[in-house]
């Protein structure tokens, strides 16, 4: 039982560490008004970028400079088309999806072609991995993952005591009034979009090498749109958006947990549970919101 | 002579091929109220958004205590010490008044520093009688509070040319006399103020100089102390002399046509919005609603216009109970609406004239035979009644959008009076018009009224109340607070009323 328990904690753990990352740099591109539903595919851009450069250069840090490179490049096209141009975000971003998911399969039969990369190493916390059970779910990670959980208490004091974070709200909520006011709302949506970009790319390096350190056509899965639900269904606040994606990623652990079971013969309807939970917890929850009011309207100025 | 604060010379701004400002020469004095009089679409705004540097581009130059200077982002006006007001406010409703207040600043650190924020917002509050609490969310505020919010956050970035785009509209007397003092104590200490309107008796009231826009140029700037009589001004504005009061025989009243009993009703966040509210309007006579905007006035023509539920009480329309009816079989009681927002709906901006025209009748005979809409006789209609009704259109094909607002809302009076109702519910109906149209507007109301129709008019501004109505009943907070008669319906027993205060309840 402390096994099962143990295993299901970890588990959890490491799916809900992407869907957090995602989801975290999402918080502030919507903040600032910007729906980008092509987070999966900038996730599983990054996946692949990951792996490349993790390949390429034997290290785990260069594939993760990659995959966020890549991620802070989708994050300026995705900018420059439905900020600049004024294109319709849902249209790019589902350009975006399309467009990453033949991309990344083309680009690795031409050249990953599942080979293996070098994976995220483990750095267990000294003295505090050796606590029983908690060491081994909370101390015994790679680094993105302790990454992941130190930004929410940091993206939190961001996003409502620092300027910035005041700005961004400001533009999400009402892009006219912070103009008048002297804000470049252009420049804080394209900066925003960029650092959701970063944090979509590293989410997406820890899906490809994270565990199996292989990049497998498609391998995000979801994922990326899960780290939109997480946004929304956690009120669009770092420490909600935490919760939530610990949520999610416990329908995923226990499906696996499950699969092992006397009821793991009904997998298809395992598999369906984390998504299943997705869409009810967004239905019970859709009313109380921090959306912003220009959430998804490019702004015009005069 | 004093020394001009700003000098916008020959300033030319197009829309596209609109020219909503042309070769516009406007100075400033240090330390004066100056106004900017002038009918709606006469691009006051526009102009003052220009300084503002709401725009990027626009032709001609701006000279800034004596110094040319460019100003294409407000953040160029607000550091040389512009700050604007503008109409519909630029506050974040969610966020707090001194979130709102720090937003954008220059100099903020990059860790906030809200609570030192707030001391300095709090002693500028007290300075100038205006006091808020820093801490409360904007959208909890009132419209009044609201803009004393604006002005603080103007003067909070040491602003010394205020412009405020008119900012009497969302007021009641009393706070319009609050605002004044607070301009006047700007003034006092060598701020300047640029006031926009186009309400003469406040102009008169508060104003030093005046500078009057009649389509998009500089008609006249007159010092006010040597202006004799309103009507010069009002003849200046609109070009020609107008009638300022509409001439109305005493009411023939025939017989019941509106009933409401005890009405109740909750608003869209479920809250109480109208309250046991009962009275009645006969046929010939104009029943004025009058209250502060949001006090219950949109949800009781919504329950009456078969638009909202009422929780309790009954309607009848000529009679018959239409409690809860929907809008269609209100419509069908021969009932118009002219409803508040005429935008979002009076009319379909992206179809023609003729078929907003058509939008109520387009079943009945004449217009329509088996399904097929008769366009031969629609057509004629329609020339006749933008003739009628005096819209100013090439023709019946242009797009509703297209319209300046005067003329949509004539388009939408035409349309509904056409109908000859037995009951007209008119909200607003000289909202955001200028002088000529709201003068023909008003017009076309008494008529209806003088016909046999009961019309129930919703309106904030107490001048067109006053002038049209034969009673007034009003509003707060949902409730009937009394209907006066015209002729004992004074602006102070009004403005009593419609901040809750009844007879007697004075200490």
């Amino acid at each position: 039982m402390i096994d099962f328990i143990t295993n299901f904690l970890s588990a959890d753990i490491r799916t809900a560490t992407p869907l957090l990352l995602a989801a975290l740099g999402l918080v502030f591109s919507e903040r600032a008004g910007i729906v980008n539903i092509g987070t999966e595919g900038i996730m599983l851009t990054g996946a692949l970028l990951g792996c490349m450069g993790s390949a390429a250069f034997g290290s785990s840090a260069v594939g993760a400079l990659y995959a966020m490179a890549g991620g802070a490049i989708c994050g300026v096209i995705f900018a420059f088309f439905t900020v600049t141009l004024r294109a319709n975000q849902i249209v790019v971003g589902t350009a975006f999806n399309i467009f990453a998911l033949g991309f990344t399969t083309t680009l690795n039969r031409l050249s990953l072609n599942g080979a293996k990369a070098v994976g995220f190493p483990t750095y267990p916390v000294p003295l505090l991995s050796k606590i029983p059970i908690l060491g081994e779910v909370l101390f015994n990670w790679s680094l993105p993952v302790y990454i992941a959980f130190l930004l929410v208490p940091a993206c939190w004091f961001v996003l409502y005591k620092t300027n910035t974070g005041l700005k961004v709200r400001g533009v999400g909520e009402h892009p006219k009034a912070s103009d008048t006011l002297g804000i470049n709302v252009f420049r804080i949506r394209y900066g925003v979009l960029i650092f959701s970009g970063i944090m979509t790319g590293l989410a997406g390096a820890f899906v490809s090498m994270g565990q199996l350190s292989q990049f497998i056509e498609n391998m995000v899965a979801g994922k990326g749109f899960m780290a939109v639900a997480v946004c929304v269904f956690g009120n669009y606040s770092p420490v909600s958006v935490m919760l939530a994606a610990l949520l999610f990623g416990g329908a995923d652990a226990l499906k696996y947990r499950l699969l092992t079971t006397s009821i793991g013969g009904y997998y298809q309807f395992l598999n369906m549970l984390p998504y299943f939970i997705t869409i009810v917890a967004l239905c019970l929850f859709a009313k109380r919101s921090n959306k912003p009011a220009s959430s998804g309207v490019a702004y015009r100025k005069e | 002579m004093a020394e001009n604060i700003i000098e916008m010379r020959h300033i030319t701004k197009r829309f596209g091929t609109l020219v909503a400002n042309e070769d516009v020469n406007l100075n400033v004095e240090k330390g004066e109220v100056h106004a900017l009089l002038g009918e709606n679409g006469a691009g006051k705004s526009t102009l003052m958004n220009c300084l503002y540097g709401m725009y990027d581009t626009y032709e001609g130059e701006i000279i800034f205590d004596g110094k040319p200077v460019v100003i294409d982002d407000p953040k160029h006006a607000i550091a040389l010490g512009i700050g604007m007001v503008h109409q519909h406010f630029m506050l974040i409703p969610v966020l707090t008044v001194i979130e709102n207040v720090v937003l954008g600043l220059k100099d903020n650190k990059q860790v906030l520093d809200l609570k030192g924020a707030a001391a300095r917002f709090t002693e500028l509050g007290k300075k100038y009688n205006m006091e808020i609490d820093p801490w409360a969310k904007v959208e909890q505020l009132s419209v009044g509070q609201q803009q004393r919010v604006e002005i603080l956050k103007a003067l909070y970035r040491d602003a010394r040319l205020l412009i405020l785009d008119e900012p009497t509209a969302v007021l009641t007397p009393g706070e319009i006399d609050g605002l004044f003092d607070i301009m006047t104590a700007l003034k006092n200490e060598g701020r300047t103020v640029i006031f926009i309107s186009h309400k003469l008796n406040e102009i008169m009231r508060i104003c030093d100089r005046c500078t009057v826009l009649r389509l998009g140029r500089v008609e006249a700037t007159v010092r006010i102390d040597e202006v004799k009589d309103r009507n010069h001004l009002a003849a200046l504005m609109v070009g020609r002399d107008v009638q300022l009061i509409t001439d109305k025989a005493p009411c023939q009243l025939c017989g019941v046509q509106l009933e409401v009993e005890n009405l109740t009703a909750l608003s869209d966040m479920g809250l109480p919005a109208v309250q046991d509210m009962s009275f009645d309007i006969q046929g010939g006579e104009i029943l004025g609603i009058c209250g502060v905007d949001g006090n219950g006035q949109s949800e009781l023509v919504q329950c009456i216009t078969g638009l909202r539920k009422p929780t309790s009480g009954t309607i009848r329309i000529g009679g018959q109970d239409t409690t809860g009816a929907s809008a269609r079989e209100v419509l069908k009681k021969n009932v118009s609406h002219i409803p508040e927002d005429r935008h979002k709906f009076g009319m379909i901006g992206p179809m023609n004239i003729e078929e907003n025209f058509i939008l109520v009748s387009y079943k009945e005979n004449l217009y329509s035979k088996k399904g097929l809409l008769n366009w031969n006789w629609i057509g004629k209609h329609s020339d006749e009644l933008v003739k009628d009704y005096n819209v100013k259109t090439p023709n019946a094909k242009e797009e509703a959008k297209n319209l300046s607002g005067g003329n949509q809302q004539k388009m939408v009076v035409g349309r509904e009076l056409d109908r000859s109702p037995r009951l007209l519910v008119a909200v607003h109906p000289s909202r955001g018009l200028d002088i000529g149209a709201t003068k023909y507007i008003q017009s076309q109301i008494v008529r209806q009224r003088d016909n046999g129709t009961a019309v129930m008019m919703v309106s904030t501004e107490l001048d067109e109340l006053m002038e049209l109505s034969d009673r007034i009943l009003v509003m707060y907070e949902g409730q009937n607070m009394g209907i006066l008669i015209q002729q004992e319906a004074t602006r102070e027993k009004l403005g009593a009323l419609m901040a809750g205060i009844r007879d007697g309840d004075e200490d």
